[in-house]
């Protein structure tokens, strides 16, 4: 069991960063042209990432599974993006922020990343706004905030329920614009199938063009990993179909090891299941706890209308539980809190949803400002649930959304494997095990824009680089590989489909690695992810060829993937014997039944090396808070 | 919720195997959920034909909440299906009877070459994006984010235009083709603020110009556009990027008048 060095500049919390930047290394401008930099993902962590590297000249080769970088998953983010700007004078500085997100992330973060998050979080809002984007304004014309979960200033800064696309369509025009002028070459509908090392270095990547099923390679001197989330992986999830765990995996096989895996994230307002054929869950914002009020009936299995139960006969169980924070209580406790009713037969008609409701709000400050907060998310509930939500309460349920764990990064960004940096949600790096709302984009477009630029720097101008080509002995292996892989699965020519395997899959995990685990059932399902993953390389079906477009075969590929990274979130979750954020072991929380830490045995970040299919050596960065309190979390 | 409730359809689905191939209609039979979207109901036909080692139909999705601008049929000749202000994938069956033949095909137009079966390339729009949608800040050293005030129903307007998802709807609902609402779009989100003013000008014509280099058609007026667009993007746009185009004509000394 190896311990892990973090890199953190010594120093105040306040000055590390100025600190670390003056100490990096720089590239000198005229030598920037000679590195070549790999960007995997133009989400907003890589499209920002990929523009401003070649903003600074260096060259870069940008790859996207999507047919463009405006497609990516981060277009989908609705509610918006933190930033400690304090323009509403509430009381919000850089070290709120900060506590706020350890806290939030129930001190399982590293603070000195977490600070850096924090101190540059206004620098993005002005970035943003510079490029165009259209954000909310106030009649003054300055720009609007709303709250979010688990903070009690208003610091979100949002475009409707649309922040993602105007965020992401800013990164996409900053980069497009270096498309433009040839200083980064994009290749759109390639999906990277395995990173090759040589001599210890991450120096390139084995791809699979999607339109002709091609295998190709590409050398550079650093590859960057932003290729986002695997909530997919219960395969009902807010993300987007195509969102996937592929370029990590395949990274993690190569010696980039996986830090907290368990560490996902379940939404508490989402819409519920709707039968057999869903293919994905859809997020309702959490913005929406700014206003409306979360309830269910206090009886049980009651099952009269939501009109037609008194105000006396409904639990506003958010309000009663937390009432400093109510509504707007942080993501895991909500979620949790729903399942309870829920497993206690008071769910809505007895069933799997909570209300979310508007009566008051609309009372209070009329139809038309709910319409100009919300209206395109109303109009979405009522296009897929048939339901009018200006007139009858949400249905909402809990549904995963994002993962905390990602790839290991130390504060530079960059992984076990020298070279390979990764950004975004991709990465482990600043949510613990919690994020709060509206700082994913906040994160990506912080490793992007301000943190990569400066750290690949130094690891360029650093380092010895031995010249090395697609012709290089690792790249043939890897390609190898890749098309040894292609050819089984188009062989097996089994009975079930891959989407059928998917499901099963997702059941699991959704069962015993969901919002609630525990040790027999981790146990358990342990077992039956391995009996599933013999399975499907002994039954799966992958129709059509090999070179050609075939969706199945990239779908095949991903569910392999998950197959073997879910029995690693079960056996992170059974080895973590606490409670802590989205990570809920019903063997420990307090009396009250909230999540209850062991500081003394799992303050520590898990990082897991990949040893051989169904072996991981687990390694540990030892996290210290030394300037922040370890704390219960409370929001009563 | 109608869940026991199947709607029966019949289904005329565009199968081309390649760009270069000869595509045909050919049918299927459904019996679906009135409550699974649109895009499921392809998904439930796609385990079928898997089942039964068949190529399954290639269509494109991602987001499937109408905002990344990947999906995108034409359904029974309408671009994004029947309802106003909604992308194919926020489609769902309760807006179509029992027993009622669809029909799909993909968007169809000179600039957007069919790829497989009901997928298209889209790539044009990048590239027309890459010739100046946007303005030119690199990242770092700008102004604080308040410094620059804008009207509020000024940057709401801009938001109108720049809701745009880059489906192509526009291109593939009008009979010239037009990308006129797209580029329009994206034209009129900068001029109206003050951040596009510095290259207002430059920014109209590149986009012009590359939009012409791809074929798209010109437009002539008749809106088709604006009534599938999914995000209600205004032909009003439309008329703004023609008053941009000519103003910047007549100062211009890198166009030809
Ligand atoms: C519905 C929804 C709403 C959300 N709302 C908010 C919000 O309001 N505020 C907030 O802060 N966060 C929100 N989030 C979370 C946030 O959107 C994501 O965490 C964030 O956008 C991830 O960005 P990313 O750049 O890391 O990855 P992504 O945007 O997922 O981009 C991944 C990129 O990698 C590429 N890629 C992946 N694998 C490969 C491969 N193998 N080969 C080649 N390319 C590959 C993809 O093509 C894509 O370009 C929301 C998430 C969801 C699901
Ligand atoms: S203008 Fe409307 S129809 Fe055209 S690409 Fe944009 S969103 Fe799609
Ligand atoms: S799949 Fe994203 S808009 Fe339809």
């Amino acid at each position: 069991m190896g311990i892990l060095n973090s890199k953190v500049p010594a120093g105040p919390i306040e000055s590390k960063w100025t600190n670390h930047k003056f100490n990096m290394k720089l590239v000198n401008p005229s030598n920037k042209r000679k590195y070549d930099i790999i960007v995997v993902g133009t989400g907003l962590a890589g499209a920002s990432a990929a523009a401003t590297l070649g903003e600074l000249g260096y060259k870069v080769k940008a790859f996207s599974f999507h047919d463009s970088p405006r497609r990516a998953h981060s277009i989908a983010a609705q509610g918006g993006i933190n930033a400690s700007k304090n323009y509403q004078n509430d009381g919000d500085s850089t070290f709120r922020l900060f506590y706020d997100t350890i806290k939030g992330g129930d001190f399982r973060s590293r603070e000195a990343n977490v600070y850096r998050l924090a101190e540059v979080s206004g620098n993005i809002i002005d970035q943003c706004v510079a490029q165009g984007v259209p954000f909310a304004r106030e009649y003054g014309g300055l720009l609007d905030n709303r709250s979010f979960g688990g903070a009690q200033v208003s610091r979100t800064f949002y475009a409707r329920g649309q922040t993602g696309q105007q965020l992401l369509l800013g990164a996409y025009s900053a980069l497009s614009r270096q498309i433009g002028k040839g200083a980064v070459e994009m290749y759109n509908r390639r999906e990277m199938l395995d990173l090759v090392v040589v001599d210890g270095q991450a120096r390139g990547i084995v791809v699979r063009n999607l339109l002709t099923g091609e295998i190709e390679k590409y050398s550079a001197h650093a590859v960057v990993l932003a290729t986002g989330g695997y909530a997919n992986i219960f395969y009902l999830s807010t993300n987007a179909m195509n969102s996937n765990a592929t370029a990590i995996w395949r990274a993690h096989k190569k010696g980039a090891y996986f830090a907290n895996p368990c560490y996902t994230q379940i939404h508490p307002t989402c819409l519920p299941l709707h039968g057999d054929s869903q293919s994905k869950l859809t997020l309702m914002s959490e913005s929406l706890r700014n206003d409306g009020r979360v309830w269910v009936p206090k009886k049980k299995d009651d099952n009269r209308s939501s009109n037609q139960i008194p105000e006396e006969e409904r639990d506003y169980y958010l309000e009663r539980k937390y009432p400093s924070y109510g509504n707007l209580s942080p993501r895991d406790i909500s979620s949790r809190s729903a399942k309870e009713v829920c497993d206690e037969g008071r769910g809505v008609n007895g069933g799997e949803a909570v209300y979310l409701d508007f009566a008051d709000a609309i009372k209070r400050l009329g139809k038309k400002s709910i319409e100009e907060k919300y209206g395109n998310l109303f109009d979405m509930y009522q296009n897929i649930t048939g339901e009018n939500p200006y007139e009858v309460p949400m249905k909402i349920y809990p549904a995963p959304h994002y993962v905390m764990g990602g790839l290991w990064v130390d504060y530079n960004l960059m992984s076990t494997v020298p070279g390979l940096f990764v950004l975004g949600e991709a990465n482990f790096s600043d949510h613990g095990a919690n994020r709060l709302g509206a700082s994913a984009l906040m994160q990506g477009l912080a490793d992007g824009y301000f943190v990569i630029p400066y750290t690949i720097g130094d690891y360029l101008a650093t380092n010895k680089f031995s010249a090395v080509s697609t012709n290089h002995d690792e790249f043939k292996k890897s390609e190898d590989g890749v098309k040894e892989q292609v050819k089984k699965l188009l062989s097996i020519k089994g009975k079930m489909t891959v989407d059928e395997i998917h499901k099963k899959l997702g059941r699991l995990m959704w069962n015993k690695v969901g919002m609630a685990r525990n040790e027999k059932g981790l146990k358990e399902v342990i077992g039956e992810i391995k009996e599933l993953r013999e399975e499907f390389w002994k039954n799966v079906n992958v129709v059509g060829k090999a070179d050609d477009l075939n969706q199945t075969l990239e779908r095949a590929g991903r569910v392999a993937d998950y197959l073997e990274l879910g029995e690693l979130m079960a056996t992170d979750a059974l080895k973590r014997n606490e409670s802590c954020g989205g990570h809920f072991r019903e063997e420990y929380q307090t009396e009250e039944g909230e999540a209850k830490r062991d500081d003394e045995n799992y303050r520590y970040v898990a990082a897991w090396e990949y040893e051989n299919a169904g072996k991981w050596n687990l390694n540990k960065e030892q996290l210290e808070f030394e300037f922040l309190h370890l704390a219960q979390r409370s929001y009563k | 919720m109608n869940n026991n409730m199947k709607l029966n359809l019949k289904l005329k689905i565009w199968r081309q195997s390649s760009a270069k191939s000869v595509g045909s209609f050919v049918d299927y039979k459904v019996s679906v959920s009135p409550d699974a979207s649109f895009l499921e109901m392809l998904d439930e036909i796609n385990n079928e034909l898997e089942k039964n080692n068949q190529d399954p139909i290639v269509f494109e999705s991602d987001c499937r909440e109408g905002i990344c601008g990947t999906c995108g049929l034409v359904i029974n000749g309408e671009p994004h299906g029947p309802l106003r202000k909604v992308a194919t994938c926020q489609l769902h069956m309760r807006n179509f009877k029992d027993g009622q033949t669809i029909w799909v095909e993909p968007f169809r137009a000179k600039a957007f070459p069919v790829i497989k079966d009901l997928a298209v390339d889209r790539s044009a729009f990048d590239k027309i994006i890459q010739a100046g949608g946007y303005i030119s800040v690199n990242t770092g050293g700008v102004p604080d984010a308040n410094s620059i005030p804008i009207a509020k129903d000024i940057a709401s307007e801009a938001f109108d235009s720049a809701a745009c998802i880059g489906c192509g709807a526009c291109v593939a609902a009008c009979k010239n083709s037009s990308a006129m609402l797209f580029v329009s779009a994206k034209v009129t989100q900068f001029a109206l603020l003050p951040q596009g003013q510095p290259e207002r000008q430059q920014r109209v014509e590149a986009m012009v110009a590359k939009m012409d280099e791809f074929g798209f058609g010109s437009c002539s007026n008749t809106y088709a556009c604006e009534a599938e667009c999914p995000k209600g993007i205004s032909v009003r746009n439309i008329a703004r990027l023609n008053h941009e185009y000519l103003s910047a004509k007549v100062k211009s000394t890198n166009v030809e008048v």
